[in-house]
């Protein structure tokens, strides 16, 4: 009997790990380490209506426990990526997680008609959180009657359910996942990445070439447990969390705050095996902390030790 | 095929002001396959530094399972490799990228290498291998002073080695390009900072050449797009190549430097 399958809208997944999007491409990279009919789910790198070359390098800047990056949303562009990204997938057993980005409403409305007919894509996560592109992305992500709206037209167009990544950059972050949820969200994605910058030392300058980036791996990681913590309290719908996952106890952590599922970006650059290792070493940590299935967890630190005390006032 | 695997450090020792060569026990050698490649290398278990850091393979003693790496102490992860001692281990992705074109030459060719810095360990084991099909190689080497610099016997053993320092405290005073101007090659291979590769590439490029480029990296594996470029023929459009997959060796007019 597995302990790991988790059921979620659109989704069987064999576990509840997943690549998080941008950090595994395609996933033709990561296939010549292991199967990827291992992982319970693929987050596909955003996908956009044209191809986008994205931002002058340097795109990437390091910084202790954490990195900046300002891809700018560099895709091959919706025909290719139907044409050929997912078909090269499908010879894998596994759910695809269509990450869907754009400039204006009618761009991210255009890739999810399109994208969501493909065979193997059964969910699409609205990408409404970049903080990288000048127009759009973001915009999506801080004002909530736009996040809403933006979700409800997409959900029109959708064949298959509509997730909605959330942004950390924002006051209130219940607030945006309420909004997102009443337009019709089957699921939220949480967090993309943190608004930073690096500056040079010996010039002064700021380090990325698009001055400011957005801060992933595990100094994120409080942050995303704290708000997934407090979303997963205030709605009804799942949440796939993310941010500086790197073990199996980091999973079990974001489980606790309300995860129902995670996904790992970063720590993937840094062990292109992190995926699989955690997969495999997720049974034993149950073991351990005396769980029959892992869904037992989500939700404890709530469940046991009561409700964050602001969300009721 | 890229292997993620634990070596062993064989030797490290500093052989100029803050150069190291650094030799590991690695079962990867047998995957290396031209010179040019390079490795992603985790400097420590903890997170910080988090990303791995890419450094090129200088020399191969496939034989031995060993290969070896020249490199600067820079910042955080150059300094945490150097403290690392023989018999410990080091976790190491690799061999990366698509290295320099040995047989582009024919026997009794000359082959011109051009190394800049910390851009010039590769082109050792370019210039063995080159020797070894019988072409004949000419080396010039830029340096920024005398204690940086580094190789120069070793070089020497495979052909004619010219010095440059930017202070003229060894060598000749000036830049690698002052001494390629008077030089007869059939082909040129080079890797250093990019400034000069650009000043080489404005004046070789109707000639067979071949750049190694650096950019940051996330992954090294061609999955985070981190380290594009531009292709040349489609300067304001989409078109990239990726330097930690499809380079970071170029000729000369692919990609836009
Ligand atoms: C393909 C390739 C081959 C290389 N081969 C060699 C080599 O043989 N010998 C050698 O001494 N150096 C080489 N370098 C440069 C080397 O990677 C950097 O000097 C090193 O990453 C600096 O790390 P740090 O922690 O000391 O510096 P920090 O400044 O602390 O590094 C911070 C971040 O910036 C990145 N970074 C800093 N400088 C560079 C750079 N010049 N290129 C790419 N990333 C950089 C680091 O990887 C890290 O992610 C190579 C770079 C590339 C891309
Ligand atoms: C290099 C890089 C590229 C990313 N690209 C995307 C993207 O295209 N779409 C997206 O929704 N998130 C993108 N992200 C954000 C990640 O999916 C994830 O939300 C974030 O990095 C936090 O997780 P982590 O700390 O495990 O990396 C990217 C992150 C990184 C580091
Ligand atoms: S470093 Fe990730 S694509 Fe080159």
């Amino acid at each position: 009997m597995s302990r790991l399958n988790i059921e979620l809208p659109g989704l069987k997944l064999k576990n509840p790990i997943m690549p998080a999007s941008g950090c595994f491409g395609f996933g033709k990279e990561y296939s010549q380490f292991y199967d990827l009919s291992k992982l319970g789910a693929i987050m596909i790198k955003a996908t956009t209506v044209e191809p986008r070359f994205g931002n002058p390098t340097p795109r990437v800047a390091e910084t202790s426990a954490g990195m900046l990056n300002a891809i700018g949303l560099q895709n091959p562009g919706l025909e290719k990526v139907i044409s050929s990204e997912l078909p090269w997938l499908s010879q894998f057993d596994v759910p695809i997680i269509a990450n869907v980005a754009g400039s204006v409403e009618e761009d991210y409305i255009e890739v999810a008609r399109s994208i969501s007919k493909a065979p193997n894509v059964h969910a699409l996560e609205l990408n409404i959180s970049c903080p990288n592109v000048k127009t759009g992305g973001i915009a999506f992500g801080t004002i909530p009657e736009v996040a809403q709206q933006l979700t409800r037209r997409v959900k029109e167009v959708s064949e298959v359910p509509v997730y909605v990544k959330l942004s950390p950059n924002v006051t209130n972050i219940v607030e945006m996942a309420k909004a997102v949820e009443a337009g019709g969200a089957d699921g939220l994605t949480m967090i993309n990445t943190l608004v930073g910058m690096r500056l040079d030392l010996k010039t002064g300058k700021p380090i990325l070439a698009n001055n400011t980036g957005g801060l992933s791996g595990p100094a994120i990681k409080p942050v995303a447990l704290r708000m997934i913590y407090e979303v997963s309290q205030a709605v009804t719908i799942p949440v796939i969390g993310m941010g500086g996952i790197e073990s199996a106890e980091d999973v079990i952590e974001f489980f606790y705050a309300g995860a129902s599922a995670v996904a790992v970006g970063t720590a993937n650059f840094v062990d292109p095996f992190v995926c699989p290792t955690i997969i495999d070493e997720l049974p034993l940590l149950l073991n351990q902390l005396g769980y029959e299935h892992i869904s037992e967890c989500r939700g404890r630190s709530w469940k046991e030790h009561g409700e964050l005390a602001y969300h009721r006032a | 095929m890229i292997k993620k695997e634990l070596c062993k450090i064989i030797s490290q020792k500093e052989i100029a002001n803050d150069i190291f060569q650094l030799t590991v026990e690695a079962n990867l050698v047998n995957e290396i396959k031209a010179p040019g490649q390079f490795v992603h290398i985790r400097v420590d278990k903890s997170f910080d530094p988090l990303l791995r850091r890419p450094i090129s393979i200088s020399s191969v003693d496939k034989g031995n399972s060993q290969f070896t790496m020249i490199y600067r102490r820079e910042g955080k992860g150059t300094s945490l490799l150097a403290e690392k001692g023989q018999g410990m281990q080091l976790d190491i992705l690799g061999p990366l990228g698509n290295g320099f074109p040995v047989n582009e030459l024919s026997p009794g060719e000359t082959a011109l290498l051009v190394g800049g810095g910390i851009g010039v360990p590769p082109l050792y084991e370019l210039s063995i291998q080159l020797i070894a099909k019988g072409v004949r190689v000419i080396h010039v080497l830029g340096f920024q002073t005398q204690s940086a610099v580094f190789y120069e016997k070793e070089f020497l053993d495979y052909g004619e080695t010219y010095i440059t320092t930017v202070d003229g405290s060894y060598g000749k005073k000036g830049f690698v390009t002052d001494i390629i101007k008077n030089l007869e090659f059939d082909c040129l291979y080079t890797c250093g900072p990019t400034p000069m590769l650009k000043a080489i590439e404005k004046e070789y490029s109707d000639r067979k050449l071949f750049l190694s480029l650096e950019e940051r990296m996330g992954c090294g594996i061609g999955a985070c797009f981190a380290c594009v470029c531009k292709s040349s023929e489609d300067p304001s459009g989409v078109s990239y190549k990726k330097v930690c997959s499809d380079g970071p060796v170029f000729r000369a007019g692919e990609v836009l430097i």
